[in-house]
């Protein structure tokens, strides 16, 4: 271990390749660091910064690629190596200890003992987190209880265990999310010592300005792949942003003209299990593409999982074409029209290990069977016919849903639903995680169905998507609907603003 | 018929091969009419397992409901008189009761299948046990029914009457599971529950029915057990048979897991299993090697069956990889 602490770290990672059976999660990725350097990882999200991390930390290994390491080639990095080669890694996600103190904390898997029954040294753990902390500037002292700490100190708490190891190579994933700006200012000083003690540090974030003023390479990923590689006097946000997004927006949601007809959807003073508190108002009309936008946590899905008969309504009334719904359930949303793509493809949406035409057929069984027998003709045409008018791609239909694209998965999704020939149609985070020339297919999906006069109404984070593919924007916060904007209201700033208020 | 399936008869097949081959007993007409007897009892609270298990749900008081409804059906007739038919139609809606009340405790009341079945267990063994006060629920001595004795217990042209009933049983259940809305439902319960429930399947109604079906399938059962052993001893009678069940399902493909599992697997796997219990026999086996030899089979059965999926997903990796070089080859 401390042959390799002698020298700066050297890594190479070379056409980095890792699929999932239905996603590609990098493809052909390289990405090298030198001692000394701080390097910026930036992508869109879902472009493979966490899955190039998780090679990194050791916690995957890749299916296709290089890794050289001080000049060795390895196969993988594992979480030994990792350690023995110093890499230091802060994760986005905190988990604390919160019944340990700070010092057990920070050196939790590496305590310092004594004496020959190999007691706890807490004196010499406590010598050697103190000036950690100081170099941190933090409010705690080594002994302070972890369960008290505020989300900004647990990051800094986090941080101090890395950098408890001296380590060579130092990534931060997302680092400064819960951070204050004088803490932010603090850490950015910390790195750029790091830096010129020879410490290389790999910084991914969202926030561009802080890589604008640290990084001296920015490597940029888009959709698996590498989408290129900004130099020291290269790095400005624009660029940075050019390269992730790295496609003519407007050309991608074509909008066609069309008048949006009679309400389908009413929600007059809805109540939901979440926010018992805050009556609800909505209106969606045939042919019209409605987003409902907001932070994580606004209430968005847990809405439409009350609108879909999902969770019980606390209250108020639900209008589907003037009718109202009484003893709401999922079996009565999707008989009164109603149905739902959900957020999570793969625990939700689909059945993974049965085949497509099992999947697509599941909630047209009614239709397609006589006295309880399921009419397998039946089913196969409309499968077949699903996959033409949908485009999916597969080797067959036989085939388990799991072996198919994100894509191409959620096609299989919407293809079970449009079997039922729906007027009023939910589709929660529609596009994540699918890539670029399905997201494309989804969103002229969505425009034929509204001119159909089909009502959409969907859930989005994706703000390009939001102003790109909506009619109108409902945007949630908190709970409530805090406005609504119509298309040529939408610009970022008055979203966000409504979503922050 | 899956590829499990026909693995698994090729299975069957074998063992029964070799124990013809070390014993020619074992292919005479009244060690197969014995055999096909018990596969015929076996097989009825076998299927009733399956339903439940492909739904993800576990049954551990058939044992104990094939001595409750045993000793219950017995003693109508013998002590109280009851035409039989009557008091089959009685057995028949107590079975049923039992099993909507699993249903409902494991569904509204959100009870884990396993505890709830494992309390019916010890509940209606106690019941049993208790109702007889310890004692043995028999026919007396001369007493006659033969429309009953030759319905439950008797031949057609040598072919036991439990067998016709379990061959009748697994062609329905066939249709049932493989061919039935309701089937599919199953199935689909079995292996997400989630995407069943936001499909618009109503998975409570579901599993409440796999439930019914089980305990319906399991008095049949009882009944079938009653006339073949004409007396029923309630600390005894159908003492693990449960397990049977289960290692019947599991061999034929079910998985513990849910979604998955055929008919014609788990008959086999009933087969399978009396074949074994047979060469024990047979062959000289010490008796006392019986469920060693049982669940050592099904712990090969089991083996095999993780290392295919194993091979499946790798599969599925590689189909993943190959499409990945195929769309990249083009840019490239």
């Amino acid at each position: 271990m401390t042959a390799y602490r002698q020298k700066d770290i050297s890594l190479d990672l070379l056409g980095i390749t890792k699929v999932y059976p239905g996603a590609i999660a990098l493809n052909n990725v390289s990405l090298s660091i030198r001692g000394g350097e701080v390097v910026g990882l930036v992508g869109e999200n879902g472009a493979g910064k966490s899955t190039l991390m998780n090679v990194l930390s050791g916690a995957i290994a890749p299916d296709e690629g290089r890794i050289i390491i001080d000049g060795e080639e390895v196969t993988s990095l594992t979480s030994a190596r990792v350690h023995e080669r110093g890499i230091a890694l802060v994760h986005q996600e905190l988990n604390p200890f919160s019944n340990l103190d700070v010092t057990a904390n920070v050196l939790l898997g590496r305590e310092i003992r004594r004496g020959m029954f190999g007691f706890l040294d807490q004196a010499a753990m406590e010598r050697k987190v103190a000036p950690i902390l100081a170099r941190l500037d933090t409010r705690f002292g080594p002994n302070d209880a972890v369960s008290g700490l505020s989300l900004a100190d647990q990051q800094l708490l986090e941080i101090a265990r890395a950098l408890s190891i001296d380590p060579r190579l130092l990534i931060l994933d997302e680092p400064t999310s819960s951070l204050t700006l004088s803490e932010t200012k603090r850490l950015l000083d910390v790195i750029r010592q790091l830096s010129a003690d020879g410490v290389a540090v790999l910084f991914i974030t969202h926030r561009l300005a802080e890589i604008e003023e640290v990084a001296s390479r920015v490597v940029v990923l888009r959709d698996g792949r590498n989408a290129g590689t900004l130099g020291c006097g290269e790095i400005t946000k624009d660029a940075m942003i050019r390269l992730m997004i790295g496609r003519d927006v407007g050309q991608f949601y074509e909008k066609a003209e069309h008048d949006p007809g009679r309400p389908v959807l009413e929600l007059k003073g809805l109540r939901t299990k979440a926010y018992p508190q805050h009556p609800l108002d909505l209106c969606l009309r045939a042919g019209e593409i409605l987003c409902l936008t907001g932070l994580v946590g606004a209430g968005r899905t847990e809405l439409v999982r009350a609108l879909f008969g999902i969770d019980r309504i606390e209250g108020g009334v639900l209008e589907i074409e003037g009718q109202r719904l009484v003893g709401h359930s999922v079996p009565a949303a999707i008989a009164a029209g109603l149905c739902l793509v959900p957020e999570d493809r793969k625990t939700e949406g689909l059945f993974l290990d049965f085949s497509i035409t099992e999947n697509i057929a599941m909630p047209s069984h009614a239709a397609l069977s006589r006295l309880g027998f399921v009419d397998i003709g039946a089913e196969a045409a409309l499968a077949e016919a699903s996959r033409h008018k949908l485009n999916i791609k597969t080797a067959g239909l036989g085939r388990a849903a799991a072996e198919m694209s994100g894509g191409n998965q959620q096609k299989v999704v919407l293809a079970k639903w449009l079997a039922m020939k729906p007027r009023i149609i939910i589709l929660d985070e529609p596009t994540r995680g699918i890539d670029v020339g399905a997201k494309a297919e989804v969103y002229r999906l969505m425009q034929a169905l509204a001119v159909d006069g089909v009502a959409l109404l969907m859930i989005s984070s994706d703000m390009e998507e939001v102003i790109g593919i909506s009619d109108r924007v409902a945007v949630m916060c908190r709970g409530r609907i805090a406005g609504t904007l119509a298309r040529d209201q939408l610009t970022e700033e008055t979203i966000l603003q409504l979503a922050v208020e | 018929m899956q590829k499990k399936d026909i693995g698994l008869a090729t299975l069957v097949m074998t063992v029964g091969a070799i124990v013809a081959v070390m014993n020619p007993r074992f292919l005479s007409p009244i060690n197969l009419a014995n055999t096909a007897n018990l596969i015929g009892l076996f097989g009825l609270f076998s299927i009733a397992e399956a339903f439940v298990i492909v739904t993800a749900g576990i049954e551990l008081s058939i044992g104990s409901v094939i001595a409750l409804i045993g000793v219950i059906f017995v003693d109508l007739i013998a002590s109280f008189g009851v035409p039989w038919p009557v008091a089959l139609a009685i057995v028949m809606a107590l079975s049923v009761t039992i099993g909507l009340l699993h249903g409902w405790l494991i569904t509204r009341l959100k009870l884990q299948p396993f505890v709830v079945t494992l309390c019916g267990l010890l509940i209606y063994r106690g019941i049993a046990r208790f109702y007889t006060r310890d004692g043995t629920a028999g026919f007396t001595f001369g007493s006659d029914f033969p429309m009953l004795e030759y319905l439950i217990a008797g031949r057609t042209v040598g072919v036991p009457h439990s067998v016709v009933a379990f061959l009748l049983v697994a062609v329905a259940a066939w249709f049932l599971l493989h061919r039935t809305v309701l089937g599919r439902h199953l199935f689909a319960v079995g292996k997400n529950p989630q995407a069943a429930s936001f499909s618009g399947i109503d998975t409570t109604s579901v599993i409440i029915q796999a439930y019914v079906l089980c305990a319906f399938l399991t008095g049949i059962s009882a009944v079938f057990f009653a006339m073949y052993t004409r007396s029923v001893q309630p600390s005894s009678h159908g003492n693990f048979y449960e397990l049977y069940g289960i290692a019947a399902a599991v061999l034929g493909g079910f998985s513990l897991r849910g979604g998955e599992g055929s008919i014609i697997g788990v008959v086999l796997g009933v087969i399978l299993l009396q074949v074994l219990q047979n060469l024990v026999n047979l062959l000289g086996i010490p008796s006392s090697l019986n469920f060693a030899v049982m669940g050592s089979v099904i712990l090969a059965g089991v083996i095999a069956d993780t290392q295919f999926s194993r091979y499946r997903d790798a599969r599925r990796q590689a189909i993943a990889m190959a499409a990945l070089e195929d769309t990249s080859k083009p840019q490239a």
